[in-house]
C-alpha cells in the first residue's frame, strides 16, 4: 500500500481539515518561522512527506513536515512568509489553531538506499523537508555510508536552522557544506553557488543517493552537477511542490505529465522528472 | 624549503601539465602568504598578478556605498584567484581579502602573457586550465544573479 494511503488511513477523512493547536512558534530569520503542532490523532509520517495546513479565512497550502519522524506526537513545519496563506501563518502564536490535514506523499527513499553514502543538498527554505532526513541519518547513523549536507542561502541572516547547524557542523562523520550568495566581511564562511560545494565532499558515487529540496532552478542545475560527479539519475530524488490542492490526486491541479505532485511525489526520482522539466507549459 | 615547481606540481592547475611546461611558467611565480585581512589585490588596482591558492581562503569582495562591503564568492584551497591580468586594462575588478592564513603561488601576469604569446602551446595549456574555472564562476554568478532560493510560495 502507498505510504499516502496508509498515512491518510489513520485520519477521519483526507478532505477534513482538523482543528490542531500551535504549541511553539519560532522565528527562524525574517521570513522564515517554525511552528509545532500537538495533533489530536497521531498520524505517523516518514521525511518528505507533507501535511496541508489551513489558516482559517485565508487559504490552505501544502507544507512539509520538517521535524523528527519518531516523533509524530509533534508535528513540526517551518514556513516562509511569501504570499497570503503563508504570511497568515505567520502571525499565529503558542494556543492559536490550524486546520491540519495529512501526513500525504512520497517521501523520501531513506530505508531503501541503507548502506549507501548520503548527499543533501538543500537551498533556502528547502532545508525544512529535509531536516527529517538528517534525524533519520542521525538516528541510523551505523546503516548508511558516509553523510554530506550542503545548504545554500541567500545571505547568513537568511540561514534557518542554524544552532543545529553548528551541531550538525560538530558531529564526527558528518559532512557539512554551507554557502551563501553574498555575505558582510563578518562572515568567514562559503560565499557562492552551493553546487561547486559537492568538490569538497567525500562519497562513492557508485553507491550514493542523492536528495536535493530547492527552487526548481536550483535543482535542475543540482541534479546535473550531481550527474557530472558521476551518480546515476536514478539515485538523484527531488522535492517538487507545485499547485497542490486537494493534496490525495482528485482535482488534478499538480498534474505534472502523466504524475501527480501529490500523490506521486512531492519526492521523485530525477529521471522520472528530468524529461518533463523542461516543457515550460507543464 | 619546496622550490616553485614543486609547490605548482601539488596544486590542481598543473595537473597534466609536462615538466617542460611547468619549468617554464614556475619562472614567472613565487611563494607568498597574506595574514587574515590582507588583500592580495584592491579593486581598481593593476591587475599585474593571479594566484593559484595552496592553502587557507580569500573572499572577494565588493563595497557598495551606504551598505557596506559584500562578499560574493569565496576562494579556497586548490583554486584559482584573479583572472583581469588576462586582459587589457589590466585592472582588478574586485577586492580579494584573505579571511585565514592563506598561502598561494603568485604568478607574474606580463611574464606569462610574454611566454603564451612567444610559444602558443603554452597559451593553450594556461587557456584549458583557465576557461573551466571561469566558466563554472559565470555559470554560478548566474545562478546568484537569478536568486534561486527565493522560492514560489502561497
Amino acid at each position: 500500500m502507498p505510504q499516502t494511503l496508509k498515512a491518510c488511513a489513520t485520519l477521519p477523512h483526507p478532505m477534513a481539515p482538523i482543528m490542531t493547536p500551535v504549541t511553539r512558534f519560532i522565528r527562524e530569520s525574517e521570513e522564515v518561522f517554525t511552528f509545532d503542532l500537538a495533533p489530536e490523532q497521531v498520524a505517523p509520517f516518514m521525511p518528505g512527506q507533507f501535511n496541508m495546513l489551513y489558516a482559517f479565512g485565508v487559504g490552505e497550502i501544502p507544507i512539509s513536515i520538517s521535524g523528527d519522524s519518531h516523533a509524530p506526537e509533534r508535528l513540526t513545519h517551518t514556513i516562509r512568509a511569501v504570499g497570503p496563506v503563508s504570511a497568515a501563518l505567520g502571525k499565529l502564536k503558542a494556543g492559536d489553531r490550524v486546520g491540519l490535514r495529512g501526513p500525504f506523499g512520497v517521501g523520501w527513499p531513506i530505508q531503501e538506499y541503507k548502506g549507501f553514502d548520503v548527499l543533501l543538498i538543500a537551498g533556502g527554505i528547502g532545508l525544512a523537508p529535509l531536516r527529517p532526513v538528517i534525524y533519520w541519518l542521525l538516528r541510523h547513523r551505523a546503516a548508511y555510508g558516509r553523510v554530506g549536507v550542503l545548504y545554500g542561502a541567500r545571505t547568513p541572516d537568511d540561514l534557518i536552522f542554524r544552532a543545529e547547524l553548528e551541531e550538525w557542523r560538530r558531529t564526527p562523520d558528518f559532512q557539512l557544506g554551507v554557502a551563501v550568495e553574498r555575505a558582510g566581511p563578518e562572515w568567514t564562511g562559503d560565499v557562492g553557488y552551493v553546487t561547486p560545494l559537492l568538490s569538497k565532499l567525500r562519497f562513492d558515487p557508485a553507491d550514493t543517493v542523492a536528495m536535493i529540496c530547492g527552487p526548481e532552478v536550483m535543482f535542475r542545475a543540482t541534479a546535473l552537477a550531481l550527474e557530472d560527479a558521476g551518480i546515476a539519475d536514478s539515485r538523484i530524488f527531488v522535492s517538487m511542490e507545485r499547485n497542490m490542492k486537494c493534496a490525495i490526486g482528485h482535482c488534478g491541479h499538480c498534474q505534472f505529465g502523466p504524475h501527480f505532485i501529490c500523490k506521486d511525489g512531492p519526492v521523485h526520482p530525477y529521471d522520472r522528472v528530468r524529461n518533463l522539466l523542461s516543457y515550460r507549459e507543464l | 624549503m619546496k622550490d616553485i615547481a614543486e609547490l605548482l606540481r601539488h596544486h590542481p592547475f598543473a595537473e597534466g601539465l609536462d615538466e617542460d611546461t611547468m619549468a617554464l611558467i614556475a619562472g614567472c611565480a613565487k611563494n607568498v602568504v597574506r595574514q587574515p585581512g590582507d588583500y592580495f589585490f584592491r579593486e581598481g588596482a593593476a591587475a599585474d598578478s593571479f594566484y593559484l591558492v595552496r592553502h587557507g581562503a580569500v573572499a572577494l569582495e565588493a563595497f557598495v556605498p551606504g551598505r557596506g562591503t559584500f562578499t560574493f564568492l569565496t576562494i579556497k584551497a586548490g583554486e584559482i584567484l584573479g583572472a583581469d591580468w588576462l586582459i587589457p586594462p589590466y585592472r582588478s575588478s574586485f577586492d580579494a581579502r584573505a579571511i585565514e592564513l592563506t598561502r598561494a603561488i603568485s604568478f607574474d601576469g606580463k611574464c606569462l602573457r610574454d611566454k603564451c604569446e612567444a610559444d602558443p602551446r603554452v597559451g593553450y595549456e594556461m587557456m584549458k586550465r583557465f576557461i573551466p574555472p571561469l566558466l563554472k564562476r559565470l555559470q554560478s554568478a548566474r545562478m546568484q544573479a537569478l536568486g534561486m532560493y527565493d522560492a514560489a510560495n502561497a
